[in-house]
């Protein structure tokens, strides 16, 4: 047991690199189908179990450190030296919270992929890049040097960006593949240069060690605005958000939800470069308020676009922009105080709270839309709303989940959405009142779009063309039941939660003294 | 397809440039290069060969079935390499000390000893397995598709 506590970390990222690599091999050998569906749930079995026990240590004992090939994990700096030269992980609070959200995610679209996939082509790759993109992810969440951020960011991109594209058959499936490829590439570069430009003054790559010694020069505060601009890119924040409509639309449906936890998992890495790598800047204020007003852009012209969307998709993925933006609004509010004690105390750590907590919510209940509409795709073959109908009849189940994930993004008790979003009211309202009024606002609209929706599709007399639609397969319901189910339990118990593994993450991320002597605290 | 002479002459040249990725994949750990590199260079022997032949006749001699399974072996290969180590760390260098790549050079400027690494050179190797298969496989398929045609499935 201790063993797998302490190589968890880098258990989680290389296993499913492993199944990458065997899931074609498996698939060329007789009854290869079988064998990789049953081969990919256990893996992703194992690294649930994984992720669990991490956590429960993580939040027990505190950061833990993973060095590679060095002779003791904890070893972060080797003997003789005074900086870390080695490759680290580094999992706090923030970064096992990502990893649950990304874990459970992966399972639900794992087994709903199942039947969703059968009798397609190029399966062994569908799956092969499903655990590459789910490596990334995790890679990225778990890493603690700037250099792995790049990699791993780049390792999502790429599986992200062939999976978007993978009904090649659609030429609108390969353009959105193709924007998010571009997009990815752009936002690279950008985080490579800014890399670049911190290691030629600092000489190291550790996250840890390089918040250690930053001075906050102008070179440093142009890495940061190339970061900055690269991960909004990759999150889809608005004005930077042109791509997300595309790919999201596009993508097959076990995917949509992988690549949607991409964009929070670049998200991450922005509150991790704002929070722990820049975290003494003095002037956080300012950074904190153009958080702020990347969030409020976001959910505004994210749900005003949404409205008028014809495509079942779409309209999701403009919300998804939308609610990206009550995120960014949460932690904005937390960065912009958190100099100031009191307020911090007061509202700004529940407001991080809020829009950390958010974070778990959407992708949750975003991935369950996504899978609704993709349900419905799978048995009309069309995602237009203008040429649905009457589908509850036929398709219960699928009615039943699409309405809890409309109620939890419209923010009604009692689902998930309704608790974050009330912390991010409350809290917001002490800091800026006129913020909190358009973030209700924008939750009413949200609200108004899904109902509007609702009925187009799912109510209405029975179409004659639609009067043979079943029920989808078992494998489609059990995934969005997993996702339907954490929404319920979420929105019942909000604080069990928040306490739980929320607040460890706000702490970490507040915490920047913390993560920085995990690593630079070894120092003889 | 190229005149005869182009042909001979490529399919003579095509071993030379075997040999020389070769040279450099095993000399990675000593020398500029290694996994990557060397594999480029023994693809561009196949790019050779694609513009000397046509991408049909390459087809017939180079199965997909066989590049993919080249290259998911490479990257097991080093993943397993790297799991080797976990009784210490992962990624930790199991093979130094051991008769296997596992000299340890001496400090400062030396004529470079092929025996050390620990497991480095074998993961070059793997490295270079991946690469000739991944890249033989980009290339083929580029060619393919600009003459309309695809990659068997």
């Amino acid at each position: 047991m201790d063993f797998l506590v302490t190589n968890a970390p880098i258990l989680i990222v290389a296993l499913p690199l492993v199944a990458a690599f065997a899931i074609p091999l498996i698939s060329l050998s007789r009854g290869g189908d079988r064998g990789r569906n049953v081969f990919s749930l256990a893996i992703l079995g194992l690294i649930v179990f994984l992720v669990a026990i991490l956590a429960r240590d993580v939040h027990a004992v505190g950061i833990r450190v993973y060095t590679f090939g060095a002779t003791a994990a904890e070893l972060a700096i080797p003997h003789g030296y005074t900086v870390p030269v080695r490759i680290i992980f580094e999992v706090d609070g923030m970064s096992i919270f990502m990893g649950l959200v990304i874990t459970i995610v992966a399972l639900a679209s794992l087994i709903y992929s199942l039947h969703f996939m059968k009798g397609q082509t190029g399966q062994a790759r569908f799956y092969s890049l499903m655990f590459l993109l789910y490596a990334g992810m995790m890679g990225l969440a778990f890493t603690g040097d700037m250099f792995n951020l790049f990699v791993f960011l780049e390792i999502a991109s790429i599986a992200g960006a062939a999976l978007a594209a993978y009904r090649t058959n659609r030429a609108d499936a390969v353009e959105g593949g193709f924007k998010y490829i571009v997009i990815s590439a752009i936002s690279a570069l950008l985080v490579l240069f800014a890399i670049g430009i911190l290691y030629a003054q600092y000489n190291v790559l550790s996250i840890a060690a390089i918040a250690h010694f930053m001075q906050h020069t102008t070179l440093d505060m142009i890495a940061l605005g190339l970061l900055a601009i690269a991960l909004v890119m990759k999150l889809a924040g608005v004005p930077l958000h042109m791509w997300a409509p595309d790919t999201y639309t596009v993508a097959p449906a076990g995917t949509t939800p992988m690549i949607l936890a991409a964009s929070y998992t670049s998200m991450y890495a922005l509150y991790r470069v704002t929070f722990t790598l820049y975290g003494g800047l003095i002037n956080t204020t300012t950074i904190g308020w153009i958080v702020i007003i990347v969030g409020v852009l976001s959910m505004f012209i994210g749900v005003m676009m949404a409205v008028h969307q014809t495509d079942i998709k779409r309209m999701m993925a403009y919300h998804a922009i939308s609610q990206g933006g009550y995120m960014l609004l949460g932690v904005g509010v937390g960065l912009a105080v958190i100099t100031n004690p009191a307020a911090l105390a007061n509202y700004g750590r529940d407001a991080m709270n809020g829009g950390i907590f958010h974070i778990i919510n959407h992708v949750f209940y975003k991935a369950l839309l996504f899978m609704t509409a993709e349900a419905i795709f799978f048995r009309i073959g069309t995602r237009d709303t203008n040429k649905m109908g009457g589908l509850a009849r036929n398709m219960k189940w699928t009615a039943a989940f699409y309405v809890i994930g409309a109620l939890a993004i419209s923010g009604i008790p009692p689902f998930n959405g309704f608790a974050s979003k009330l912390l991010i009211y409350e809290t917001v309202l002490k800091f800026s009142p006129v913020l909190s009024v358009i973030a209700m606002f924008v939750s009413l609209v949200t609200l108004a779009s899904f109902t509007k929706v609702f009925y187009a599709a799912f109510t209405g007399p029975e179409l004659p063309a639609y009067k043979k639609v079943k029920e989808v397969p078992k494998s489609m319901i059990i995934g969005m039941s997993i996702l339907a189910a954490f929404i319920i339990f979420f929105g019942i118990f909000p604080g069990l939660i928040v306490n739980t593994i929320v607040a460890p993450a706000t702490n970490a991320l507040i915490d920047q003294a913390g993560y920085i002597n995990a690593v630079m605290g070894a120092v003889p | 397809m190229l005149s005869k002479i182009v042909r001979t002459v490529a399919n003579q040249l095509v071993l030379f440039i075997l040999i020389f990725g070769l040279y450099v994949i095993a000399h990675g750990h000593l020398t500029p290069g290694g996994g990557f590199q060397g594999g480029a260079v023994v693809v561009s022997g196949v790019v050779m060969l694609l513009v000397a032949f046509s991408s049909q006749d390459l087809k017939k001699s180079v199965r997909e079935r066989v590049l993919s399974i080249m290259e998911s072996t490479g990257a097991l290969i080093f993943a397993i390499l790297g799991f080797a180590g976990l009784g210490t760390v992962f990624f930790y260098n199991f093979l130094v000390g051991s008769p296997i790549f596992g000299r340890i050079p001496p400090t400062g400027p030396n004529s470079g000893d092929f025996w050390t690494g620990g497991f480095i050179p074998l993961m070059n190797f793997a490295v270079g397995l991946k690469v000739i298969a991944g890249l033989s496989a980009v290339v083929l398929a580029i060619a393919l598709f600009a003459r309309g045609e695809e990659m068997e499935e």
